[in-house]
């Protein structure tokens, strides 16, 4: 675990970055905020989830399949939810935000309902910069993710196929996002994992851009203009396993279970994460 | 969107310094600046007292409750102390005051918490301890009840429940503590503040605990909307709820020609007919609702014609009353009964709904009944009396230590039972000899309760009083 390991800017990285600030500055006079973290900006896949008409409300199916049921063990994770392909838990909003819903409902015998969705034989690839623009939920037990998981069509299983987490919460820790990486001999608890804490705000009452940079040996994680953490085959205990394999991207909220925990009486339901767009850049 | 920086605070730090050195954004910034009419100065005691800032204990309270501590602080030099009264302290029953700026107010609508650090000398609980109390119309007065303090520093955060309204306020700090199990005892609060934390979020308000009562009632009948509340979610995880005065609501009656609806919460109803008093919090629907079926006009209950030097009143507007606890103590967790008292042409009534069983306490001083050795109360039963009514009756008495328990109270028990008397939409006379008590010199509680499983949910009580 390197949760309290210290990012050490790689050096090229942030003489770019400050030269990329300084130039916008002197010519713009603002200060949006500007992902200063970031050197990927060719966009080769998004989804914006604009609905392509007034009465389509799912999601683009060339772009996102689901994940339907309670997996094998609360998908692993003693996770209490059902998910579903209904739009009570999955939809396209009138404003065109991807809406997961997770509800308190009795469902083929769970006592929630949610959704994942994933790109899986739809979109898969290798290196990028992914991000994502949420809202996020909150309460005891809600545990959103926005994640990669390497591709399994080759046989091997999990952790030997990777899996990198771009955004996972609690919703009893409204300020706090985690960015992790498994794989064979880091997994589950022993997950590389950095916390990022926001300061005097939080996560549900806003969006905001959660990211990876991710190239040959190195996987940097950045929340809005915030370089946050940075993993190189160095850091793990165990095989680096993002340099061969392709990986696809898994957006949901899930209920209970080992992370966050189950939720209690005083937990609000129903509970959507919003997600704005998913974007990938080479 | 906000720019939040965790650890490149360096170079943060150095990015602003090229930015303010080499480009000159300030000056229009500095047009859209809103000047501020009273003070923003967010410090009610940090060291000592902040700028205005004026001590005014309630009149019979402990006076000198308050001091300034040099000895015990969580940081700085100072904090403040206070010293809760034992049971029985002649210079007062408890501690409280006020603590307001007489500058003329501060605008708080850029925070939203009052945040401080405390301990006490025990584990102890304030009952009330909160801000907006001015002595003038409190209209946002604001109260986190029943916070536990511990011997550890402690920092704990009372969310205003809509900085927005906070333009122009004087009531910085209040708090009202009485002892815990009859001790006194001392706590310290230090680094008194208001902060703009960021983290207060998902605002939950809701009248009538959330509620959603359904009453039947009369015209002219005026019922105030109470037990108004705001629950946030704090960023530890935790939730918490402040009672927020009626000045943060706005009130609405679905059909105004039914029952209107002031801006205090105060509903008076106009004809019959249906209405739905619902409010919201800075455009947030509240939770619970109020449901007024009017049926048209209502009837009196008889005007007691016995003398004054014979009664001891507890409830009537016919008799000068003996000082009353409560007229329902919420018994947890077992009692159901919510009060729904309203009053017709300044005649207040009692109104118990959702009722299992409810006490009356009266125990600040105890009464004695050993002349006025009779009861009397009036009872009216809405709609219908329920089949199988059984209703009890327990008068009790509290014995030389003059307080609920401690081994020495002593009860008598009536039975209302059902009866031709006991009839619907009308005013009963109920009427008891408490001579079969042997000790009533010191009376402290009446509890009424429904026996043999009767379902008597909702009823009306008026002039309740001991007689000669």
């Amino acid at each position: 675990m390197k949760i309290n390991s210290k990012y050490i800017p790689n050096t090229s990285l942030f003489i770019s970055a400050m030269i990329a600030v300084l130039f916008f500055l002197n010519i713009a006079c603002s200060t949006d905020e500007t992902q200063t973290v970031t050197t990927l900006n060719t966009l080769v896949w998004e989804d914006n989830f604009d609905r392509v008409s007034a009465t389509d409300s799912l999601p683009d199916t060339t772009k996102w399949t689901y994940n339907e049921g309670t997996g094998d063990n609360g998908w692993g994770n003693n996770e209490l939810q059902y998910y579903t392909a209904r739009p009570e838990n999955v939809v396209l909003n009138t404003e065109g935000m991807l809406e997961i819903t997770a509800v308190k409902e009795f469902y083929m015998g769970a006592n929630y309902t949610s959704g994942r969705i994933l790109t899986k034989g739809l979109y898969e690839n290798a290196y990028g910069r992914y991000e994502a623009r949420i809202k996020l939920p909150w309460g005891q037990g809600i545990w959103p993710a926005f994640w990669l998981l390497g591709d399994n069509s080759s046989g091997a299983g999990w952790p030997s196929i990777g899996e990198i987490d771009i955004m996972e919460y609690r919703g009893q820790e409204p300020t706090i996002v985690h960015g992790s990486v498994h794989g064979p001999g880091y997994s589950g608890g022993e997950a590389i994992t950095k916390s990022f804490n926001l300061l005097n705000d939080r996560f549900d009452t806003d969006f905001h851009v959660f990211g990876i940079e991710w190239g040959p040996e190195y996987i940097n994680y950045y929340v809005d203009d915030v370089l946050y953490n940075q993993i190189t085959p160095a850091d793990v205990s165990g095989e680096w396993v993002f340099n061969s394999n392709k990986f696809y991207i898994i957006m949901n909220v899930a209920v209970g279970g080992s992370f966050a925990g189950n939720p209690n009486n005083e937990t609000v339901f129903p509970q959507t994460m919003l997600v704005d767009y998913v974007r990938v850049y080479q | 969107m906000k720019t939040k920086k965790q650890i490149q605070s360096k170079i943060t730090f150095l990015l602003g310094l090229i930015l303010l050195t080499t480009i000159a954004c300030e000056r229009e910034l500095s047009e859209d600046v809103v000047e501020a009419t009273f003070t923003l100065n967010p410090e009610v005691y940090i060291d000592g007292f902040s700028a205005g800032l004026e001590y005014y204990p309630y009149l019979d309270s402990k006076f000198d409750a308050f001091s300034v501590d040099t000895e015990v602080k969580y940081s700085g030099a100072s904090s403040m102390r206070f010293d809760v009264p034992n049971v029985g302290d002649p210079s007062g029953a408890y501690a409280g005051a006020i603590f307001r700026d007489d500058n003329g107010g501060r605008d708080l609508s850029g925070y939203d918490a009052l945040t401080f650090w405390a301990k006490s000398s025990t584990a102890a609980t304030i009952n009330d301890i909160g801000f907006g109390q001015d002595f003038g119309e409190n209209k946002f007065q604001v109260s986190k009840r029943g916070l536990r303090l511990s011997t550890n520093w402690v920092k704990y955060i009372i969310p205003i429940p809509n900085p927005s309204e906070l333009h122009q306020e004087s009531g910085m700090f209040w708090y009202a503590e009485g002892p815990e199990n009859d001790n006194g005892y001392t706590f310290w609060i230090d680094e008194l503040k208001y902060e703009k934390l960021g983290t207060i979020a998902q605002p939950r308000p809701s009248i009538l605990n959330g509620d959603d009562i359904v009453v039947n009632s009369f015209i002219g009948v005026k019922i105030n909307i109470t037990d108004l509340n705001q629950t946030f979610h704090l960023d530890s995880g935790q939730n918490t709820t402040v009672s927020a005065a009626p000045g943060y609501f706005t009130f609405t009656s679905s059909d105004p020609s039914v029952a209107s609806v002031s801006e205090f919460g105060e509903v008076l109803i106009e004809t019959d007919g249906q209405t739905i008093i619902t409010a919201s919090l800075n455009g947030i629907e509240a939770e619970g609702s109020l449901t007024i079926n009017s049926v048209g006009s209502f009837s009196f209950a008889p005007t007691p014609s016995r003398s004054p030097e014979d009664v001891t009143s507890i409830f009537s507007n016919h008799y000068t009353n003996t000082p009353v606890d409560f007229f329902n103590g919420y018994w947890q967790p077992y009692q159901t009964t919510q009060s729904a008292d309203f009053s017709i042409d300044g005649d207040d009534f009692l109104n118990y709904t959702n009722f299992n069983f409810v006490g009356i306490q009266f125990a600040n001083p105890t009464v004695d009944a050993t002349e006025k050795s009779n009861l009397h109360f009036n009872m009216y039963i809405p709609d219908a009396v329920p089949s199988n009514f059984d209703f009890l009756v327990t008068v009790i008495d509290f014995g030389p230590d003059k307080v609920n328990g401690g081994g020495d109270d002593t009860r008598q028990q009536l039975f209302v039972r059902k009866s031709p008397r006991i009839i619907a939409d009308s005013w009963m006379t109920i009427e008891f000899s408490l001579a079969a008590m042997t000790t009533k010199n010191n009376v402290g509680l009446i509890i009424f309760e429904n026996i043999n499983f009767s379902p008597l949910n909702n009823f009306y009580l008026d002039n309740i009083y001991f007689y000669k």
